[in-house]
């Protein structure tokens, strides 16, 4: 089904990834139910559970909040799972059967299996035998993960038959998980003894290389690109290949004002040249990349061909 | 008391390589196709479907296995070399095939339901239920742990399956969970899940700046020298790097895993084989990890002292550690 003809292009607002003060992410989301345009809310932590239990006192009238405005909102799981406490948690959100959730494990995935899901960016799919199997266990929305080419996305498109895709159109991307808090490993602590420093970067702590160049940004346990993805000249050629969800994820900066310039290029109110310089003034703390649609390193910005009113965006597809 | 031994599983990088892991007392070889279908496609590697035929008679005459490790993730609309690898691996009687990704372990069941399948590391089980699925859908006889858990908790899982599970013994360390990182392809556009490389030797830069000598992969400094530093390999997780003002070994320092001091301790976590990396390596360092390792494991099993070669000699950065297996590394 192509999603641009029949309207259904849905923007969705990832998971908070950061450790922001619990109180701050209630706030956040509750502007986001009042100003947003944006139809999916991810909520749930999903880099390390021993931030987990601030959020929580606070999710129900934030839940009501989101979804008596009109929002969906789906429950993140977990990307990495090795203690009991991790297993816990997961176990605990995807035995609820009245709530929508995301699977960014396989473990999650698996008790999931049977009923309708999603599975997030953190999952492995690549190609369209593995997004069948999914399909297959009940996964009716799937995040493609974010160093796939356009060619892959579609691909996966085309295979993916009614299931929605969604892809990570703006945001720093999150690259790697481990089991090291290098967060903590910066201050000379540990995981167990983190002292939550992590909390000290709403959008990640900057790494840069020896010679001062921003490089990378790290999040607790996970390490992430420097640079926000900003597919917004990409959105066009997306929904014409049949991708129907576009994934921002939260950073601390005006994100409904985000979402509008998002909202208004896919509903064709404002062109993506404009849209990214409107961007870029939201945008404080990082240069923009799109390398890894381009089939190129992450890291790069590919700019558009020279602006003609003839060429469609699908140029990109076609060049294949 | 004597116990079962670790089985030894060692890195092929080549058919000279495999004579040598074979000689040295290895129990299983692992091995890939000279293509993207495996985690190790690099320049001069890999083998051929000739090679590996005569691979598995000169392994299978002196007694070893020989596992096949078709572990990237196939590209979408071009299925067909993962599944000839896995086709070939069948045909020529290899004895296990590691996968990682779900649409081939699916194609690999329906295929060759009895041949043996391996999870891959790059796939990323780090827990129960991840095990339990893979085994469960799959059947999945063995899990290569990802390079996450302590060894409490690699105990804990053996005590809840009944499949088996292969540990990181020697040779290089992952920081990040493994299949689940993308800062190669961030830096490089050539990532380990797609092409089956890390840090691309394709990337790598070497300047001599005045007296610094500064390594780099692709536009992005990866660590400085100074004159009679060693220079290590600019593998992206063990470079240096600024936070706050302060340079220094961010991810991980430049250093190898090497557990031969804790053998007694993983086998007594119920841990079934041991594996070394290093399908990159020459036959001179696969003979001498694989013959250390061989007596290390065969006096482990007869609960004698475990004996301590000095493998320095073979580590990255000349240091090597057991310390990832505990708490106190993350």
């Amino acid at each position: 089904m192509n999603h641009a003809e029949t309207g259904m292009s849905r923007l969705t607002l990832g998971p908070v990834l950061f450790n922001w003060p619990a109180e701050t992410t209630r706030d956040f989301y509750f502007r986001i139910a009042d100003e947003a345009p944006v139809g999916i809310v991810y909520l749930g932590e999903v880099v390390c559970s021993k931030r987990s239990a601030f959020f929580e006192p606070y999710l129900p009238e934030v839940v009501d909040r989101l979804e008596r405005a009109g929002k969906e909102v789906v429950y993140s799981t977990l990307a990495l799972i090795t203690s009991e406490r991790d297993m816990a948690e997961v176990r605990a959100v995807t035995a609820r059967t009245d709530v929508r959730v995301e699977a960014n494990d396989v473990a999650g995935a698996a008790m999931l299996a049977g009923r309708p899901h999603a599975i997030g960016p953190f999952v492995n799919i690549y190609n369209e035998s593995t997004l069948a199997y999914f399909v297959g266990k009940g996964a009716t929305r799937v995040v493609l993960p974010a160093e796939l080419p356009a060619r892959s996305l579609a691909v996966l498109a085309k295979a993916a038959e009614g299931t929605d895709l969604e892809v990570q159109v703006f945001g720093r991307l999150p690259l790697a998980i481990s089991a090291r808090c290098h967060h903590a490993r910066s201050r000379n602590l540990r995981k167990v003894s983190c002292q939550y420093v992590c909390a000290d970067d709403p959008d990640g702590m900057d790494v840069e290389t020896l010679d001062y160049e921003p490089f990378l940004a790290v999040n607790g346990t996970q390490t992430m690109s420097h640079a926000s993805v900003n597919l917004v000249h990409e959105l066009d050629a997306l929904q014409e290949m049949g991708i129907g969800g576009f994934r921002l994820w939260p950073h601390s900066i005006d994100m409904c004002a985000v979402a509008r310039v998002f909202r208004d290029v896919l509903d064709g109110r404002q062109e993506s040249q404009a849209a990214e310089a409107r961007l870029a003034e939201l945008v404080d703390f990082a240069p923009f990349s799109n390398g890894f649609y381009h089939g190129r390193e992450g890291a790069a910005w590919v700019t558009a061909p020279a602006p003609s009113p003839d060429v469609s965006s699908g140029s990109v597809l076609e060049s294949f | 008391m004597s116990q079962r031994p670790l089985e030894l599983v060692c890195p092929a990088g080549t058919p000279a390589a495999l004579r040598a892991a074979v000689d040295a007392g290895a129990d299983a070889v692992y091995l890939g196709f000279r293509d993207e279908t495996n985690a190790r496609n690099f320049p001069g590697l890999n083998f051929d479907r000739t090679e590996l035929q005569e691979g598995l008679t000169y392994a299978h005459d002196r007694g070893c296995k020989v596992s096949v490790a078709v572990n990237t993730f196939p590209a979408a609309g071009n299925p067909g070399p993962w599944r000839s690898a896995v086709d070939a691996a069948a045909d020529l009687g290899a004895d296990a095939i590691i996968l990682a990704d779900i649409g081939l372990l699916d194609y690999t069941t329906r295929h060759y339901p009895e041949m043996r399948r391996h999870l891959s590391v790059q796939a990323s089980a780090s827990n129960i239920e991840a095990i339990r699925f893979y085994h469960e859908a799959f059947g999945v006889k063995r899990v290569v742990l990802p390079r996450v858990l302590t060894l409490a908790e690699i105990a804990a899982l053996n005590a809840q399956t009944p499949v088996e599970t292969q540990v990181f013994a020697f040779g290089g360390m992952c920081v990040m969970a493994e299949g689940r990182c993308a800062l190669s392809s961030y830096v490089t556009g050539r990532s380990p899940n797609m092409d089956g490389v890390c840090s691309p030797a394709s990337h790598v830069h070497f300047q001599q700046e005045g007296n610094k000598l500064v390594s780099r992969l692709g536009e992005f400094t990866v660590n400085v020298f100074l004159d009679g530093e060693p220079a290590g390999y600019p593998t992206l997780c063990k470079g240096r790097f600024i936070t706050e003002g302060r340079a220094s070994y961010l991810f991980e320092e430049p250093t190898s895993l090497n557990v031969i001091d804790m053998l007694p301790q993983l086998m007594a976590a119920g841990v079934t084989a041991l594996k070394i990396e290093g399908r990159q390596r020459g036959r001179a360092y696969v003979a001498q990890v694989v013959a250390a390792f061989r007596h290390a494991v065969d006096a482990a099993s007869r609960g004698e002292a475990v004996p301590q070669p000095d493998l320095a000699a073979l580590t990255e950065g000349l240091r090597d550690t057991s310390g990832v297996y505990s708490k106190t590394w993350q």
